[in-house]
């Protein structure tokens, strides 16, 4: 099972990399490049912290594009153009194919984004002269960056795996959206009461917590991120997208295939 | 033991907005392939052959009945891992070559990385691709995807093949090449199904054939047999042109050529036929047997829509 799996998740990454999908890292580089100029022209503590919101904030909109539009299309393409009738055919799940899928995109998505961490450390160095021990910490945030692509990931293959790929891009970039207001979604559900007030607790649980990811500016301004928080969104969107994965492979196991 | 059965497989879909209206897709299928034979499943477009195979290979679920593979239910993967099976106008990941597509496969399938090196080139040199091993399956013509599509399914030697419309879209040249591949799995001993609406592939390959229309099975049973039962003709040749307006109201179709007339009657108003030229002393220069065709039998069973099912 477990080579069945890896055998999916490399032709996944395969594919990712010889339609190139990875060639995202050049516009990484080009934005660092042409946003030197602007940081040349402030002082140096300023620069850093622009340079780490700008290119924190750059990985995580490339990973996020990528996390849901090629997410949305690992299923839907292979059933699109009937490449999958002769991997379904053979002895292989379908749930191994879904977490295969979902494997292969999270490690296109980790080499992109350890490449895009690379150029933003190499430029980093550059510009300060050296790094310094609260530089180790931006790592923590790349790692919830990370940890955001695994939730959204997940969220982009249950869509796809019962829905037309653009109304699964519409859901995803919906609870995508809708996950940095879950806190407000919560605040709102204390005040409320009745219907109103339930409906919008169970939303805020059932959209993903994004904005407890994000902690780009805490970096950036080099507060400490507490230990107890790395635990919990580990915890939290490794649970999540184990929740959407084995949704997406349920539904999908289901599906009559056209 | 049967190498396939089919028992009493259907599918319905609902369509429509609502999905109120039902589609039959399938209506209860019986079936029994046998092992090492050729069975060709024969059917106009739209008959339900490509349905009966995705209801075989678990693409989609039937709306009742089930299957045996070689003996198992047939989505055990235990059965899935003994059969091979070539889509209708395959499509594969065209960012591969044949040599990455093949390793894909033989993983899924369960093939071992020291027999996937040793298989891979031998099965590339079989289908004529060795020399495309290393390019990738976009630059590939219809007819080289075609052999590729038969090499992944039966790079793990499986004991049954199924191949869906496999020659079809195909030149005269590749079409010979793919019904050779086939006569060769045969003699291996394998058991192959394919569908297929060219007849004369199924003439040329079939052991035995089951015909297929409007979801429904019309006959199934030997090719050989299935000719001579289908309906057939006689020419009669007599010298004299007398004779012709008695067998007109037999219903044969004559033809006067010089002093002699060829008639062609249906085999049973035969006697009647000899009887009118003996009546008038018209000398019989020949009798012959139109043989039938697997065309006859099988135009015969997919236009008669209130036929019992031979």
């Amino acid at each position: 099972m477990m080579r069945r799996m890896t055998a999916v998740a490399a032709n996944t990454f395969r594919e990712a990399v010889r339609d190139r999908v990875l060639y995202n890292l050049v516009f990484f580089v080009l934005l660092l490049v042409a946003s030197a100029p602007l940081l040349g022209q402030i002082s140096i503590g300023v620069q850093r912290v622009l340079l780490i919101n700008l290119s924190l904030s750059a990985i995580s909109i490339f990973g996020t594009i990528i996390s849901i539009f090629l997410g949305i299309s690992l299923v839907s393409k292979e059933i699109e153009r009937r490449t999958l009738y002769p991997v379904l055919a053979r002895p292989a799940g379908r749930g191994e194919f879904i977490v295969g899928k979902y494997v292969g995109l999270a490690g296109t998505l980790l080499v992109n984004t350890s490449a895009m961490t690379l150029g933003f450390y190499a430029a980093l160095l550059l510009m300060m002269g050296g790094l310094g021990r609260a530089d180790g910490n931006i790592l923590i945030a790349v790692y919830f960056i990370l940890l955001q692509f695994l939730v959204l990931i997940g969220l982009a293959l249950l869509f796809s795996s019962f829905s037309s790929p653009l109304l699964s891009a519409l859901f995803a970039l919906s609870m995508f959206v809708a996950g940095w207001f879950t806190a407000d979604l919560r605040g709102f559900a204390e005040s409320n009461h009745g219907l109103q007030g339930w409906l919008a607790f169970a939303s805020s649980y059932l959209i993903p917590n994004l904005a407890s990811l994000n902690v780009i500016t805490r970096v950036a301004h080099d507060q400490p991120i507490p230990a107890a928080l790395v635990g919990y969104n580990t915890v939290y969107a490794l649970s999540y997208a184990a929740a959407t994965l084995s949704g997406a492979a349920l539904i999908f196991s289901r599906r009559n295939l056209k | 033991m049967a190498a396939v059965e089919i028992l009493g497989l259907e599918k319905t879909y609902s369509v429509g907005f609502f999905r109120k209206q039902k589609k039959v897709g399938l209506k209860s299928l019986n079936l029994e392939v046998r092992e090492r034979e050729v069975f060709g499943f024969l059917g106009p477009n739209g008959a339900g052959k490509t349905t009966t195979l995705k209801l075989l290979m678990g693409l989609t679920s039937p709306t009742a009945g089930s299957a045996r593979i070689l003996g198992k239910n047939w989505r055990d993967p235990a059965a899935r891992a003994r059969i091979g099976f070539l889509p209708e106008q395959p499509y594969f990941y065209d960012y591969l070559t044949p040599k990455e597509l093949l390793d894909y496969y033989g993983t899924l399938s369960g093939v071992t990385a020291a027999d996937r090196r040793m298989r891979i080139p031998k099965l590339l040199e079989r289908v004529g691709l060795a020399d495309k091993a290393d390019m990738q399956l976009r630059k590939f013509s219809k007819g080289m995807l075609q052999r590729i599509g038969i090499a992944q399914a039966v790079l793990h030697e499986p004991e049954i093949v199924f191949l869906d419309e496999p020659m079809s879209g195909l030149d005269p040249l590749a079409r010979r090449e793919v019904r050779e591949f086939i006569l060769d799995l045969h003699r291996e001993g394998k058991t192959i199904f394919f569908s297929t609406h060219i007849l004369a592939d199924a003439e040329a390959l079939c052991d035995r054939v089951a015909v297929l229309s409007r979801g429904e099975l019309r006959g199934v049973g030997v090719v050989a047999e299935l000719m001579t039962s289908a309906q057939k003709k006689v020419e009669i040749v007599w010298q004299g042109t007398a004779g012709i307006a008695a067998m007109n109201a037999l219903g044969a179709s004559c033809h006067p050529a010089g002093d002699l007339v060829r008639a062609t009657v249906s085999h049973d108003r035969l006697d009647e036929a000899l009887d009118i030229l003996k009546r008038a002393q018209l000398p019989l220069v020949s009798v012959t047997p139109l043989g039938g065709s697997l065309e006859e039998y099988f135009l015969q069973k997919v236009q008669d829509p209130v036929e019992a099912h031979a």
